[in-house]
């Protein structure tokens, strides 16, 4: 089975968000980047199914050079090499274009990735390069069996899940518990080193152009009220906050 | 030239979020002179989808194939360009959910339409077409321009204050071109918890941590929760712990909120919480722990003893 994975390179969920050159640029100064969360779970599932089905996973990131840390560790975790489209990934429809484009060439059975980046948060790449390619695209996916042709799923959906199956090839997002998180251990981080990263040049063009960046205003104090009135907070919610 | 409003039916009616992005989509239509017309998918009565005039809607329409009454989201993909072909729309609004972002994508590839999600707020369309979306999970807002000639819009929940007419709109009967190839995924089992309310459509949400101790403890969250007609969450250690289900999980890798009040009791407010939680409009925050970080990003705070708080929040309730 071949297994595309695609990842981002995101700020750690812990990273103070702040902007530069007149809130036009990310301020990257002091903070740490990783694979995306959801991308890890995608990434791990995939390492799983090549361990029970065999076959290989490539691992593919639409990122600027700064990004080979995050790739070079998905390859400590198991992927076999690595593809890197050499660009800032501009917008949904132009990072799904680099997608579909090295998908088209290479046939893969499975494309796997997070079900959002936690940047952009749209969570709308899988549909794009599922329809791109005209294959079906699902998401977000929670559960993945593959039974020869077959991929036996369960997808999340507003106060529930639904089973799903379908013929590969498929688009799938991923989020948890679809697998558990690999941690790289030292043969890995090795082997790594070593592993195929080709370096390719984006084609197509962006949909949208992001204008400026802001931060949200800061919360007011927080109004604390002794727990033996604690009755009181609902007149408050009430009369002040207007929210009942 | 009309704008489209992608709509989800829930039990034979639209869904609140929808009926939000239809009064949204209204409101575009305004400012760009043309009207509203809302899609249907699914088996809803005609005096229900009627009511998309009272959010500003003038027409309706209605696809109601056999085919399409599990949310199959390449047969939606399909429905929906086909209603932006027979209306000439260059402009599709829809609620983010875990369909609608799904339809909208794929739309947005046959289309070829520039997609942007999480926006907050109504277009300026002073020079170009712009609009503000939430990014970095609630950490920040991005003001971000569509160039193409289509434009596809998934608004988060509280994106424009609904103002209701009154008016009905007219319901029309949609027949679209579907391919055999739409229904190549087949949906297998649904679960579904009956009567609770859809979390990410809650207006209040009473969630609850390890600070509840127990799955068994669980009812004086529900009691409130029920007392107040809010949806109940928790924090992912509950959930990871199989306290509750996943799909009750809030924060940076659960569902995102923005109900106009969200009560937490027992959680501290991890980074990774808060970011699923950031924009609500109002926090109430319970913990013994009067350092929990979770008060910094609190409207109103107690510091107390959840099993003694909860239960007097009830009854309060109850008693307004």
């Amino acid at each position: 089975m071949k297994i595309l994975v695609c990842v981002t390179s995101v700020p750690d969920t812990t990273a103070k968000i702040s902007f530069t050159d007149g809130d036009t640029k990310f301020n990257k100064a002091g903070v740490t980047f990783i694979t995306g969360p959801y991308d890890d779970y995608a990434l791990s599932r995939a390492v799983e199914l090549k361990e029970a089905h065999g076959g290989t996973v490539t691992v593919l990131n639409v990122g600027e050079a700064d990004s080979e840390q995050v790739i070079r560790k998905c390859l400590a975790i198991g992927a076999d090499d690595a593809i890197r489209v050499n660009c800032e990934p501009k917008d949904s429809y132009f990072t799904a274009t680099q997608i579909a484009t090295i998908a088209a060439q290479e046939k893969y059975d499975l494309i796997l990735m997070g079900r959002e980046s936690i940047d952009f948060n749209s969570g709308v790449v899988h549909g794009l390069v599922g329809e791109m390619l005209g294959i079906p695209s699902l998401s977000p996916v929670m559960k993945l069996e593959i039974d020869g042709t077959t991929a036996k799923m369960t997808r999340e959906i507003e106060g529930g899940k639904e089973d799903i199956e379908a013929s590969l090839p498929l688009v799938l997002g991923c989020q948890e518990p679809i697998a558990e998180w690999k941690i790289p251990n030292m043969r890995g981080i090795m082997t790594a080193r070593t592993k195929p990263l080709k370096v390719v040049e984006p084609v197509g063009e962006d949909m949208t152009i992001t204008e400026k960046y802001a931060l949200p205003a800061p919360k007011g104090a927080c109004k604390m009220i002794a727990a033996e009135n604690a009755e009181e907070l609902i007149a408050l919610l009430k009369n002040e906050a207007k929210v009942l | 030239m009309s704008v489209i409003i992608f709509t989800e039916i829930d039990n034979g009616a639209l869904k609140k979020s929808s009926l939000e992005a239809v009064y949204y989509g209204a409101e575009v239509a305004k400012m760009k002179g043309t009207t509203a017309t809302v899609l249907a998918i699914g088996t809803a009565a005609q005096d229900e989808l009627s009511k998309a005039g009272n959010f500003g809607a003038t027409k309706v329409l209605h696809a109601n194939d056999a085919r399409l009454a599990t949310g199959n989201i390449q047969a939606y993909a399909d429905v929906l360009a086909s209603a932006v072909a027979q209306e000439g729309a260059e402009i599709v609004v829809l609620a983010k959910s875990s369909l609608g972002d799904a339809v909208a994508a794929r739309a947005a590839g046959k289309l070829k339409a520039s997609i942007v999600s999480n926006v907050t707020d109504l277009p300026n369309l002073s020079s170009g077409f712009k609009v503000t979306r939430s990014i970095y999970t609630g950490k920040a807002f991005a003001t971000v321009e569509l160039k193409g000639e289509k434009k596809i819009i998934a608004i988060k929940k509280n994106a424009v204050s609904v103002v209701e007419s009154g008016n009905t709109a007219n319901v029309e009967p949609f027949t679209p071109n579907l391919n055999d190839a739409d229904f190549a995924v087949k949906v297998t089992g649904t679960h579904k918890a009956s009567s609770s309310i859809s979390l990410p459509e809650a207006d209040l949400v009473v969630s609850a941590g390890r600070g509840l101790k127990g799955p068994e403890n669980w009812a004086i969250v529900e009691d409130l929760a029920n007392a107040l007609g809010a949806a109940t969450a928790c924090s992912k250690p509950v959930s990871d712990l199989d306290w509750r289900p996943h799909h009750e999980h809030v924060g940076q890798t659960g569902i995102k909120v923005s109900p106009n009040l969200y009560i937490a009791a027992g959680i501290s407010g991890a980074i990774q919480h808060l970011a699923g939680v950031n924009s609500s409009k109002v926090i109430v925050v319970i913990n013994k722990d009067p350092e929990a970080p979770f008060f910094k990003a609190a409207d109103y705070g107690i510091v107390g003893d959840v099993f003694d708080v909860l239960p007097r929040l009830t009854k309060a309730v109850k008693a307004l």
